[in-house]
């Protein structure tokens, strides 16, 4: 084969890459998995407490976990994510939801129902609960209704025959819902709860009864939520902040390096796309903290380019030709790029490793970044590079 | 540009010969970070810190005078409230529970209309800590992975002179953040981690040249083959640290609240990191290449390569 027809398969081969990446990424709003400081959510770690009732153990966390799956599921979040963190934690991530603060309510609560006679004496609890439901009584107010098991309505019959013409309380977590008078016995084992209910609020509460109390104490330790319009602002001032730069870094390259900018500017461009496309098609998440990656990386990109370009420059000056002065420089300048490279990228590993949550989009956008843009210096710019001296004799750098 | 240009072209800017200037310069500013570090310390944020934090947006515009007042009721001790736009509040308190989060947030509302919760970050104090160690660690094993590699690549002498301006880089933009009492989140050790991979690249690049000069010239003055090597590297260094100022400063007027700090220690680490990798790291070589041959003649020669 020529060197020509090498020269032309390779750039066949740049080409492919660059518009395989332009699909990878198009259209961004579909490929692009945003992280939940950008499309809103709420990013909570819960942990199981011991009280003196009850330890925590395996089983305790396993439960809760379940519970919490029980409660999210109702509530209608699309793609939650529940899952536990070591011994005694659990993370709960919900994309996309629109009221943050329910959605605290139903995880952190206990949600352990009790009935209390005059004097405070539990007489039962929620645990016997067959059916939750919610529903209006007469007056158009919404209420919650309850069915207990056998075992329930036996002990729930045996409660309302001793204390009829008196009140029974009913709490939730201690705290006091309604305390009506039993008229008469109640056999059947159905009952309603009145307080003062919202349907929002009737409906948590029928939830909270359905999934069962939690058999420890939970408490939230951790919550990152951001609200939808945030997440928004966030992402149109990335993409205006990243517009700017790239702008800016394009003129100067131009500006500096004449030819060479240009070519530079290309391999910058390319080298974005490239970015994107590998960012969609490992489906990494996109946080703010990435956002920041990519446009770090816009500025950083364009070094590989410049160790080579003045690598060229100076052996153009020591009177070698075009061609001669290309791949000498190129040669000299791979090892200089390739160490300088590596160290950002244990920098970028140790943040990886060792950050959490959004931190880690950083982390990935820069490596990934350092990846593309070391790809495009060596062989989407001496590509181009090599088709232009194959025609032109000189450029201006 | 041109006279940068004029500079490099003629490549005679005696840079070794203000070595000693250097060391003065970079001596005060190591010297002041490290008291302030010591004497006024960082101001946590609450990702290390822990704490409560909201940002609220009201229907109408809002007063921090008024919100202080409103806050002052709730007994929280310091918190910190911060306009962000005419109808827009961060407040930042101690961990707070859910209920009296609400409390405050209906108080507020009561003075400025209804609000909309755009963010909310809690961090419970334990939490705080363990991100605390989690940062420590990663800087750690950042330093220590780098010395391994550069150790690996170059030799013991150039890891060192490589390592220690990075050291120098972290300890003045912490120190600059604990002066301006700026506040020290996970961001900002991002920055600080980005600093060092970055500062080390400028530093390697220069490191990466004197090695090939040297294989050139065997016997030649270190200083003056440093010189030549820094005058040969130098526009990459400062284009590279220009094209990687230009997105920092964009990203610092236009990244909003969350990335400023981010964006302001990326800018001083930039600017630091490409002062060291000229005058530290270089100007560390040349004295301890003087040194080592001062005592090599004192001494018997080792038969010992270094």
């Amino acid at each position: 084969m020529s060197k020509a027809t090498l020269l032309r398969i390779r750039l066949v081969l740049v080409i492919v890459v660059i518009v395989a990446a332009l699909f990878l990424f198009y259209p961004p709003k579909q490929k692009v998995r945003l992280g939940l400081d950008l499309q809103g959510g709420s990013n909570i770690l819960l942990e199981c407490i011991d009280t003196p009732n009850a330890k925590v153990d395996n089983d305790a966390v396993n439960r809760v976990l379940e519970i919490i799956r029980n409660r999210i599921d109702q509530l209608g979040v699309a793609e939650p994510t529940i899952q536990r963190e070591g011994t005694r934690r659990i993370l709960v991530q919900l994309p996309g939801i629109k009221d943050p603060e329910a959605a605290i309510d139903l995880i952190g609560k206990t949600a352990l129902l009790e009935f209390k006679d005059e004097n405070g004496k539990t007489l039962l609890t929620g645990a016997h609960l067959k059916k939750a439901i919610t529903s209006y009584d007469r007056l158009g107010r919404p209420i919650v209704l309850i069915e207990f098991d056998k075992e329930g309505a036996k002990a729930f019959g045996e409660a309302t025959s001793k204390n009829v013409g008196k009140v029974i309380k009913i709490t939730l977590d201690g705290k006091e819902i309604s305390a009506p008078v039993v008229q008469e016995p109640i056999l059947d084992g159905k009952a309603q709860i009145s307080g003062n209910f919202t349907v929002e609020s009737a409906k948590h509460l029928a939830i909270l009864l359905r999934a069962g109390a939690l058999p420890v104490k939970v408490e939230i330790v951790e919550n990152r939520t951001v609200g939808p319009t945030l997440g928004r602002d966030s992402i149109r001032k990335g993409i205006q902040a990243g517009i700017i730069g790239t702008i800016l870094v394009l003129l100067f390259m131009l500006i500096y390096y004449k030819a060479f900018g240009f070519i530079a500017d290309i391999a910058l461009v390319a080298n974005l796309i490239i970015l994107l496309g590998v960012l969609a098609g490992i489906k990494a998440t996109l946080t703010l903290p990435g956002i920041a990656g990519i446009i770090l990386t816009i500025g950083m990109s364009v070094d590989a380019n410049v160790i080579i370009f003045e690598r060229v420059k100076e052996e153009l000056r020591s009177g070698k030709t075009l061609r001669a002065s290309i791949d000498a420089g190129f040669a000299k300048a791979f090892r200089t790029i390739f160490d300088a490279n590596v160290t950002t990228l244990i920098a970028a590993f140790a943040l990886f490793f060792f950050g959490a949550g959004p931190i880690r989009g950083f982390a990935v956008t820069l490596s990934l970044g350092i990846l593309s843009s070391m790809f495009t210096a060596i062989v989407v710019t001496k590509v181009i590079l090599d088709y232009l001296t194959m025609s032109v004799k000189s450029l201006s750098i | 540009m041109a006279s940068i240009k004029d500079m490099v072209i003629k490549k005679d800017i005696n840079f070794m010969g203000a070595r000693k200037i250097a060391y003065i310069v970079s001596g005060i500013a190591l010297l002041i970070s490290i008291i302030s570090i010591a004497v006024i310390g960082f101001n946590y944020g609450i990702d290390f810190a822990g704490g409560t934090l909201f940002q609220l947006k009201f229907e109408k515009t809002v007063d921090v005078g008024m919100a202080r007042d409103v806050l002052k009721g709730f007994n929280l001790g310091t918190s910190i409230i911060q306009q962000l736009s005419h109808n827009e509040l961060l407040i930042r308190t101690k961990k707070i529970s859910t209920e009296e989060r609400r409390k405050i947030i209906k108080a507020l509302e009561a003075k400025f209309g209804k609000a909309d919760l755009l963010r909310l970050e809690e961090v419970g104090p334990a939490i705080g800590a363990e991100l605390r160690k989690l940062a420590i660690y990663a800087i750690i094993f950042a330093v220590i992975g780098i010395l391994i590699y550069v150790a690996i690549r170059f030799d013991f002498k150039f890891s060192i002179v490589a390592v220690l301006p990075l050291i120098h880089d972290s300890l003045i933009v912490l120190g600059v953040f604990s002066l301006l009492h700026r506040e020290i989140n996970i961001p900002t050790v991002a920055a600080v981690l980005t600093i060092i991979g970055y500062s080390l690249n400028d530093t390697i690049v220069i490191l990466d040249r004197i090695r090939e000069n040297l294989k050139i010239v065997k016997r030649k003055d270190m200083e003056e083959l440093v010189n030549t090597s820094l005058n040969q590297t130098l526009s990459r260094t400062l284009n590279t640290s220009f094209t990687t100022l230009i997105p920092v400063i964009v990203l610092y007027f236009l990244g909003g609240t969350v990335l400023s700090d981010f964006a302001l220690a990326l800018f001083i680490g930039i600017i630091v990191g490409t002062y060291s990798s000229i005058f530290v790291a270089s100007a560390l070589l040349v004295d301890w290449d003087k040194k080592t041959r001062v005592s090599n003649k004192k001494r018997v020669p080792s038969a010992k390569r270094a």
